[in-house]
């Protein structure tokens, strides 16, 4: 696990190997872990902020480790739903490294509003797998308490829930948890599409006016479903957060050390009390956008093995081997809990009960309604009248 | 007893008043809440005396309104979301259909979202088209929100400050035409045993048929009941108050002594609230009626031009007509 916080001394702190300033090709990326995994020391972003990271060994493997194990618990639900034991599955396969530098950059105070494909996010916040595949399997709508886990439940009304986080950051401030190093930070995860959506852009123009300590974190996966980013936006998205008034800024989504440094230093200046910011995390979807959904009819195959040679796994590993961080034993011994992990994921998955039909009548309202009371009764009347038959 | 004499508007103002002084986590926001009061003047004062983080001025924008405020409650927030007219509800249906209503469910219960969304409504004012609206169907409709209207200035204080008090997320309804019309309200009769929130009651006792009525309409019914006894018709009006859930229990007991029931409502009649009432009395009480449960509504067309809206709305003359027509059977 990573625990990497820039700031804190720790034994074993490794500096970067070698000592190179920004050298992407694009000015506008902020890159610190390069596609063939050369590791640049620190970068000197559009917003004249250096982004650097200061992990110890132990901590990179432990990137590295989130980012095999959020791909094969992924790999395992895309094959659950393939096998019929998913209705449907929404895979991050392309998008770990988003989801892990950000999900690990985030505090324990600190309050995520995913999607519904932050598998990942939910990882590093150390929950259980488990918990969302209740979802896709259709045994339920999610379930969980958003306070409990400091994690809100999956949204699939897109863009819906930038206007939870927004509010609920509102909240933070309002209760005076900012403006110190042990504030409270909120991030809000959207894609590319829902850029388009009014809830989105209201998020934004609330953020803004109410200088809320938030985080809109968006993957730009370069599709909403079928559509490719220049049916939604004819500028780079990052520079969105201008026209509102706060910082934007695009991080190579397929580096997990730089989507790390980026997020955490806008989570802090979010919970200094500094406002919110925009991080667009330049990714790319290598799978289908659901189970559902037939990427052969709209993208072509060259374009995916372009993306295929930026893997934000095999990156992390050429760096770990170059550098001797880790050897093959420790690969070994990753793959190997990553495949413990994802037959105990099946199983559970495989053993999870239908709920009881009448449950359907429970939690409609905290205070009830005679209403459904009566259709309750009235169902269980029926319900139990086929006893004994073959119902 | 310390009881006042307040337009209904007043009395708003005040429970909104005791609700933020009773709960340190009540917020109301909206568009022009603060300083203007709203443009009702139902918040009036009360951003002065309660500082701009309890009484928000928020963008222009109904579904930020509505959105942020259900993140606020995920915070521990009981958010009172003030939606200027009717007509400009919708951009935040979305997020009151789909997420207001169903986070609760979709957690297992294990999230409340308490909110009140107060949307003056209907019509009867001379406004431009959007401001006449009774879009009341479109909540009841949906499964997790609950609905309520008020019809005088004594439920007005009383209901607001059990809406703001419940956990259910509760759309709120206040007869806009009815804002300055004054009554008797007891300011210090406690909550706890005031008359419940999500019940029905009898408005006026009658004998001969039953009138149904629910915000602006109650006042119709009572005045029509008034002219009907100069006639010798001994009419009951019973003010719905809950209209999702539907309290029908009183209904029940009323037509089966009356056998007649004219349901009455601003809203079109398709589709609208009076179907389900008639539905269900016909259910409950076939026996007993004399004649079907008739329906005085708006027309389904659009909210048509002010200068046309009285003939769209029902009146005394209309809901006199259709208790003619139930004697008449």
């Amino acid at each position: 696990m990573a625990k990497g916080d820039p700031g804190a001394p720790a034994r074993g702190r490794r500096a970067a190997p070698r000592s190179r300033k920004a050298t992407t090709g694009d000015p506008e990326l902020v890159q610190l872990l390069t596609p063939s995994g050369e590791r640049i020391e620190s970068v000197t972003g559009p917003d004249g902020i250096e982004y650097r990271v200061d992990f110890t060994d132990e901590e990179y493997r432990g990137l590295y480790r989130d980012l095999v194990l959020v791909r094969k618990l992924d790999a395992e639900a895309t094959a659950l739903q393939r096998q019929g034991e998913l209705g449907i599955w929404a895979s991050l396969l392309g998008q770990e490294a988003a989801q892990v530098g950000s999900g690990r950059a985030l505090r324990t105070q600190d309050m995520a509003f995913p999607t519904y494909r932050e598998h990942g996010v939910l990882y590093c916040r150390g929950i259980d797998p488990i918990m969302p595949l209740g979802l896709f399997r259709g045994v339920d709508q999610g379930g969980w308490d958003p306070n409990e886990f400091k994690f809100n439940m999956y949204t699939i009304v897109i863009g819906a829930q930038t206007l939870h986080a927004t509010g609920y950051a509102m909240g933070v401030a309002m209760d005076g948890k900012t403006g110190t190093d042990d504030g409270e930070a909120v991030i809000a995860y959207f894609g590319d599409g829902a850029t388009s959506q009014g809830d989105v852009n209201e998020a934004f123009v609330w953020a803004g006016v109410f200088n809320s300590p938030l985080v809109f974190f968006c993957q730009n996966n370069q599709y909403a479903i079928s559509e490719p980013l220049e049916r939604q936006t004819r500028i780079p998205l990052y520079r969105r957060a201008a026209g509102f008034g706060f910082p934007g800024i695009r991080v190579d989504g397929n580096d997990v050390l730089a989507t790390y440094a980026v997020t955490r230093h806008a989570l802090d200046n979010a919970r200094h009390g500094q406002g919110p910011s925009l991080i667009e995390a330049y990714t790319y979807r290598m799978g289908a956008h659901t189970t559902s959904d037939d990427p052969t009819r709209y993208r072509i195959a060259s374009e995916v093995e372009a993306w295929q040679a930026k893997d934000p796994i095999a990156r992390m590993k050429a760096f770990l081997e170059r550098e001797k961080i880790a050897d093959s034993g420790f690969f070994t011994e990753v793959d190997e809990q990553a495949r413990r992990e994802a037959v105990d994921l099946r199983e559970r998955v495989l053993a999870m009960p239908n709920p009881e039909p009448s449950t359907m009548f429970d939690h409609v309202y905290p205070n009830g309604s005679p209403l459904l009371d009566e259709q309750r009764a009235q169902f269980s009347r029926y319900f139990d009248s086929f006893e004994g038959s073959a119902h | 007893m310390a009881t006042e004499t307040l337009t209904l508007g007043k009395a708003l103002n005040i429970g909104l008043r005791k609700a933020l002084e009773n709960d340190p986590k009540v917020v109301i926001m909206g568009e022009d809440v603060g300083k203007l009061g709203g443009v009702f003047r139902i918040t009036d004062g009360l951003q002065k005396d309660f500082g701009d983080q309890r009484v928000i001025d928020t963008p222009l924008a109904e579904s930020g309104i509505i959105g942020t405020a259900v993140g606020l409650a995920i915070r521990g927030y009981r958010p009172v979301c003030e939606i200027q007219f009717d007509g400009f509800v919708y951009p935040a249906y979305d997020q009151i259909v789909s997420q207001v209503a169903k986070m609760h469910y979709r957690s297992r219960g294990k999230l409340n979202i308490p909110m009140v969304i107060r949307i003056p409504f209907g019509g009867g004012i001379g406004a431009v088209e959007h401001h006449s609206e009774s879009p009341e169907a479109y909540f009841a409709h949906t499964a997790g929100l609950k609905v309520v209207s008020c019809a005088s200035p004594q439920d007005a204080y009383v209901m607001i400050q059990q809406a703001i008090a419940s956990d259910d997320p509760i759309v709120f309804l206040e007869p806009k035409r009815r804002y300055w019309e004054k009554g008797q309200v007891d300011l210090d009769a406690p909550l706890s045993e005031a008359y419940p929130l999500h019940a029905s009651r009898v408005a006026r006792a009658g004998t001969d048929a039953t009138l149904l009525a629910y915000g602006p309409m109650v006042r119709t019914c009572l005045d029509a009941a008034t002219a009907a006894a100069e006639d010798g018709r001994n009419l009951e009006v019973i003010d719905l108050r809950t209209l999702s859930p539907l309290d029908l229990g009183v209904v029940y007991e009323s037509v089966r002594r009356t056998g007649r029931a004219v349901v009455v409502h601003e809203a079109p009649s398709n589709v609208g609230l009076g179907a389900e009432i008639a539905a269900r009395i016909t259910e409950e009480c076939f026996y007993s009626l004399e004649s079907p449960v008739l329906r005085v509504a708006g027309f389904d067309t659009p909210y048509p031009a002010a200068r046309v809206e009285e003939e769209y709305l029902p009146d005394l003359d209309r809901v006199l007509d259709a208790v003619d027509r139930t004697f008449g059977w």
